[in-house]
Formats: structure tokens, C-alpha cells, sequence
């Protein structure tokens, strides 16, 4: 008898067990349909040309699906081109901040110093301040600053430039990689450097040879995430850069707007465009991304 | 920068006292000789002085900048120290005159109040939902955290497919496409403020999940063990245990939030260059100062009210940072 309720019981509570489980289940699957609907639906609109939709309403199955819109945004928009004006910020970009914060991360984390710990805290607060909160000086020292040397300028200042650019990124990135590397760098033995400094190494030597290689985990996880990061970055060409064509992809998107207000199939396929490399990058290293995120969160 | 060269920089070997070598002054460990060469120590030193030089010249130099003119009537033109120094009238003109200061700082407490209170605990509860066996866990993780590598800018395009007034999909599910019944979305100043914050938490939720979820992965499993034994249910284990022993992590998930509200410009830029509704305090001080007039002082004061705001997250992450550095 009492084992007959006992079981009887369990079942009831298996049955309620598994009927949460379905729950949960359904819930996550209806919010991971609502969350790739507005992308999906990009997609499906961007490959349909203006008259289709036009024609048959946006809420309708296409008469045609061609990529013409993504051609189109391709040729008429420089496309191409904005895609090589993020390759000329991005690649030196999240290259020199990796090496340059590794650096600092490495001087304030391995030897005790007076300053240490006021450097890391101007570091890392410089990256939370707002970017609008320096802009307009920053502008003007964009422009009235002359003299940089041809192949950085090619108008001898830092506006309009590339190489403006791609400093503002380093500078502002910095205090992000800094802040995270400096907690991994804590992480590592002290014993290491010690052993290195008696052995007669030199602390450049320790920083390539010993600490660097022991980084690699934090190193691809930053330099995936400081990728999008820089590839996302939309304020600093809008605001120091007056070229359209030489804005990288993020802030061409502005262009691209005023260009194809008319087409909005078309518009979308140009931002469709600009998302992609992004996307490839989560979806090949999706882990590295993550833990990216994490690693700036979690520790410190 | 003070001179380095004078400086001991001691490698900080193993905090052991009495490590030999080591003698201990009034509490601290003191080397008294070091390991490091001349050389060595120049390096160091460029290590970090080139980076902090670079750091206070184009973030720290241009913020001081900002609130020092906030006080003058710079237009831009000539040198920012031959302008007229105006004691508050800018500030004064921002909080009694301009009429778009009191409804730009509103929109980013309404925004800092919507993450704070709907996009980032529902992100938490993204996260706790996701931090169990689940078939499909990886598939459900990807979906959510995939506009977190889109930017603002693409964001905002791609929903204005959802609310475009006529192409859009909400108005055509709706049957509000006509000329008479559309709702403009992202037009109407009473609306548009809202639909950029549905498109902005997209994002959002996404970035709290990765980083709480990481979070709730590492938690000692034997806490909510033991709790399950005591008789908890999943909602006092949560809120009970796992909550409060997550405070590191919650309160660097209140930073970021805050952060991200102050700095919320790229999306209602490409959506209508942040104004009409959507007015928020960096849109205000890149359209004075920068895109459409010349006021620069003024801009630089909006500025300010932005940077002492911001002040508030940044020192609560810093102590934090602080502390944790003690341990």
C-alpha cells in the first residue's frame, strides 16, 4: 500500500516534471523564432526585388527570388570599397592593440611599480567614458593638428585619414585589452618571470617568449572580439572622416542610406552586406567570441 | 611624467615576506635589490609611458578639454583659449532655454530604466533558462547571442523592415498601411522612442545572456546541491543562493547596462541622426558641436552633463576593480 503511493506519487511527479520540461521547451523554441525573424525576414525581403514586393505586398510569397539587390548594392555603392577602407583600419588596428596593450598589461601586472594600479584604473576608465563625452575636442584636434608625414596623411592631418582612424580605435580599445589581459596575466605564475629575470633574460624577452604564448587562449578571444568591435565602429569615421569613400563599412552604412532611400529591399541588402563578415567571423569562431565577452566580465 | 629612471621597479616576486631579499617596511615587502637591468627597466618603462601619453592625449586631454570650454562661447574658430569665458551662461542656457536638453536626458533614463529593468533581467532569465541539460542548447545559445556581433548601425536598418510605415512587416501583419490608419513607428515622436528600444534589446539580451550565463556555468554546483537537499525549490535556489553569491557578476552586468544606455547613439543616428523623438544627449552634443553648428562651448556642456553622469558607473566598476585587486 505505501509503496503503491510512493510510486504512484513519483509518477506524478515525473509527469510534472516532464510537462515543465515541455514547457521550457516551447518557450525557448517560440523565442528563438521571434529572435531570428527580424534577420530571416532581411534576408527573404533583400531577395526580392522592389516591383515583386511592389507588386504583391511585403507579407506575400516572392514571384521571383534573385540576388540582384545584393549585385546591385555591390556595383552602384562602392561596396567593395568600403569593405577594403575596414580592412585598412581593422587589420593594424586590432593588431597594434593586442601588442601595444599586451605590453602595458605586462608591465603593470608582473612587476609592482608605484603607478601600477592609478595606470591600469586611467586605462580602463578611459574605455567606459562615452565617445561623445571627448568628441568635439578631439574633432578639432583632428583638424587644426598638422604635419603628420605623407604616407600616414595625405592631407597632413589626422582628419579625413585612415591613419586617424586607426589610432582613435587603438587608443580607445587599448583600455579594454588592458583591463582583461592584466587580470589574465595575474592569473599566471609569478615564478615564471622570476625564473626568466635570474636566468638573465631581458623583460622584452619575457614578454614575447614566456608571457605571450601563455596568453594565446585570451589573445584569440580579444582579437575576435576587438575585430567586431572595430568593424562595428560606427562614430569615429562618421564624425572624422568627410569622405564617404573612404569610410570604413559600419559608417558607410550612412551613405548607403541617403543613397537608397528610395529602395528600402535594396538598403537592406547593403546592410545585409556589411553584416556578413561579421556573421562568418561568429559563426567560425563563435567560442573565442564568447569567451571574449566573458573574459572581460568574469574576472576583475 | 614623473622620472622613471629612479624608480625601483621591482619585479613583484611571490608577495612572500621573507623571501630572500625581501625585507618587510612597515608592513610591505620592499626588495632591496633588483633584478632587473638599466635597460630593462627603460623598456618597461616605454611599455607603458608611449601608450598612457597616446591614452591622455586623444581621451583624457580631449574630456578635460571639453569641460574646460563648456565655460566659454568657442564657436571653434581660433584657439580655444582666446574665447570668451562665460562662467555658467551655457549651462544655464542648456537647462532653462534649449528645448531639447530635459527631453534628451529623459530618453536615456527611459532607456537606462527599459535595460535595466526588462532587457537585462530578461537576458538573466535567458541565461538561467539555458543553464541546465538541454537538447539543443547550443542551437537556443546562438540564436540569442547572434545580433550580438551586429552593430547598431545594421540593427537599425534591418528593423526599420519591421516598422517602415508601409513596407514594414508589424504594419502589413496589422493591416496599417494606408494613408489614413499607418502607424509610423519610428516617425511619431510618441512611438519611435519605443520601437528603437525593442531593436535595441535585441542586442541586449543577447550580451547579458553570454555573460551571465558564463557566470551561472561557473557556480559551485554543491551550493544549489545542498540547497536541493534542504527542500529549495528552483526559484528560492535562485534567488536565495545563486543570486546573491553572483554579486561580482551582477554588478559589472549593471555597469555595462548603465554604460550602455549613456553611450546609446549609432542606432537612432542611422534611424533619423537622434532627433524628433529620439533626441538623446550624445546625439545633442555631435549635432551642436560637430555636424550642424558651430557651438562648441555649448555642445562641451551637454558633454559635461554626460561625463558626470557616466562618472557614477565608471567609479563603481573601478572600486570594484579596487577591491578585487586586494584579494
Amino acid at each position: 500500500m505505501a509503496t503503491g503511493q510512493a510510486t504512484a506519487a513519483s509518477r506524478a511527479q515525473r509527469r510534472r516534471n516532464r510537462l515543465r520540461r515541455a514547457a521550457l521547451y516551447a518557450f525557448l523554441t517560440s523565442m528563438a523564432v521571434v529572435w531570428l525573424f527580424p534577420l530571416v525576414w532581411a534576408v527573404y525581403t533583400a531577395l526580392r526585388p522592389f516591383s515583386d514586393t511592389q507588386q504583391r505586398g511585403y507579407i506575400s510569397l516572392p514571384g521571383v527570388l534573385t540576388l540582384d539587390n545584393f549585385i546591385n548594392a555591390w556595383n552602384q555603392a562602392q561596396i567593395p570599397h568600403a569593405y577594403f577602407n575596414t580592412l585598412i583600419v581593422a587589420v593594424p588596428g586590432v593588431i597594434v592593440t593586442l601588442i601595444v596593450a599586451s605590453m602595458v598589461a605586462f608591465a603593470v601586472s608582473k612587476f609592482s611599480w608605484r603607478f601600477n594600479l592609478v595606470v591600469l584604473l586611467v586605462f580602463t576608465a578611459g574605455n567606459l567614458l562615452p565617445q561623445q563625452v571627448l568628441i568635439v575636442p578631439l574633432f578639432k584636434l583632428y583638424v587644426a593638428l598638422s604635419g603628420i608625414p605623407e604616407p600616414l596623411s595625405d592631407n597632413g592631418l589626422l582628419y579625413d585619414q585612415y591613419f586617424g582612424i586607426i589610432l582613435i580605435n587603438i587608443v580607445f580599445q587599448m583600455g579594454f585589452v588592458t583591463f582583461v589581459l592584466s587580470n589574465y596575466m595575474k592569473t599566471l605564475s609569478k615564478e615564471l618571470t622570476e625564473a626568466a629575470l635570474v636566468d638573465g633574460a631581458s623583460v622584452l624577452r619575457i614578454w614575447a617568449s614566456v608571457i605571450m604564448p601563455l596568453c594565446r587562449p585570451a589573445i584569440a578571444a580579444l582579437a575576435t572580439l576587438e575585430f567586431t568591435f572595430i568593424y562595428n565602429d560606427f562614430f569615429w569615421p562618421l564624425m572624422l572622416m568627410s569622405h564617404g569613400n573612404r569610410r570604413p563599412i559600419t559608417a558607410y552604412l550612412n551613405n548607403l542610406q541617403g543613397q537608397f532611400f528610395t529602395d528600402i529591399n535594396l538598403l537592406t541588402a547593403g546592410a545585409l552586406l556589411a553584416a556578413i563578415p561579421t556573421i562568418l567571423v561568429f559563426m567560425a569562431l563563435q567560442r573565442q567570441f564568447v569567451s571574449g565577452l566573458t573574459l572581460g566580465s568574469s574576472k576583475g | 611624467m614623473a622620472d622613471r629612471g629612479s624608480e625601483p621597479l621591482a619585479p613583484a616576486l611571490a608577495g612572500s615576506a621573507g623571501g630572500t631579499g625581501a625585507t618587510a617596511v612597515g608592513g610591505r615587502v620592499r626588495r632591496r635589490y633588483s633584478l632587473l637591468t638599466r635597460w630593462d627597466k627603460i623598456v618597461l618603462a616605454l611599455m607603458v609611458g608611449i601608450p598612457l601619453l597616446f591614452d591622455l592625449a586623444l581621451i583624457w586631454g580631449p574630456t578635460v578639454v571639453s569641460f574646460l570650454i563648456s565655460f566659454t562661447n568657442w564657436n571653434g574658430i581660433g584657439s580655444p583659449f582666446d574665447a570668451k569665458v562665460i562662467g555658467l551662461a551655457n549651462y544655464d542656457n542648456l537647462f532653462t532655454a534649449y528645448p531639447f536638453f530635459w527631453p534628451a536626458l529623459q530618453h536615456n533614463i527611459i532607456w537606462l530604466c527599459w535595460l535595466m529593468f526588462i532587457a537585462t533581467p530578461f537576458g538573466m532569465f535567458m541565461a538561467v533558462l539555458l543553464d541546465r541539460q538541454l537538447r539543443g542548447s547550443t542551437f537556443y545559445q546562438t540564436t540569442f547571442y547572434m545580433p550580438v556581433v551586429l552593430s547598431l548601425a545594421v540593427i537599425g536598418i534591418i528593423w526599420k523592415l519591421q516598422y517602415a510605415p508601409e513596407q514594414g512587416f508589424i504594419n502589413n501583419l496589422l493591416g496599417r498601411t494606408s494613408n489614413t490608419n499607418e502607424i509610423d513607428w519610428l516617425g511619431d515622436p510618441s512611438l519611435n522612442l519605443w520601437a528603437v528600444l525593442v531593436a535595441t534589446s535585441w542586442r541586449h539580451v543577447g550580451y547579458i545572456m553570454v555573460i551571465y550565463l558564463a557566470g551561472l556555468k561557473a557556480f559551485d554546483p554543491s551550493l544549489r546541491e545542498a540547497a536541493k537537499v534542504d527542500g529549495a525549490n528552483e526559484r528560492q535556489i535562485f534567488f536565495r543562493v545563486v543570486f546573491p553569491a553572483m554579486m561580482p557578476i551582477n554588478i559589472v552586468i549593471v555597469v555595462i547596462t548603465t554604460i550602455e544606455a549613456l553611450r546609446a547613439f549609432d542606432i537612432a543616428y542611422i534611424i533619423n541622426r537622434g532627433k524628433n523623438g529620439l533626441e538623446l544627449l550624445s546625439t545633442l552634443i555631435t549635432n551642436n558641436g560637430i555636424s550642424e553648428s558651430n557651438r562648441l562651448g555649448f555642445a562641451s556642456a551637454i558633454a559635461v552633463v554626460l561625463l558626470m553622469i557616466s562618472l557614477g558607473p565608471i567609479i563603481a566598476f573601478l572600486v570594484r576593480m579596487l577591491r578585487e585587486d586586494q584579494r
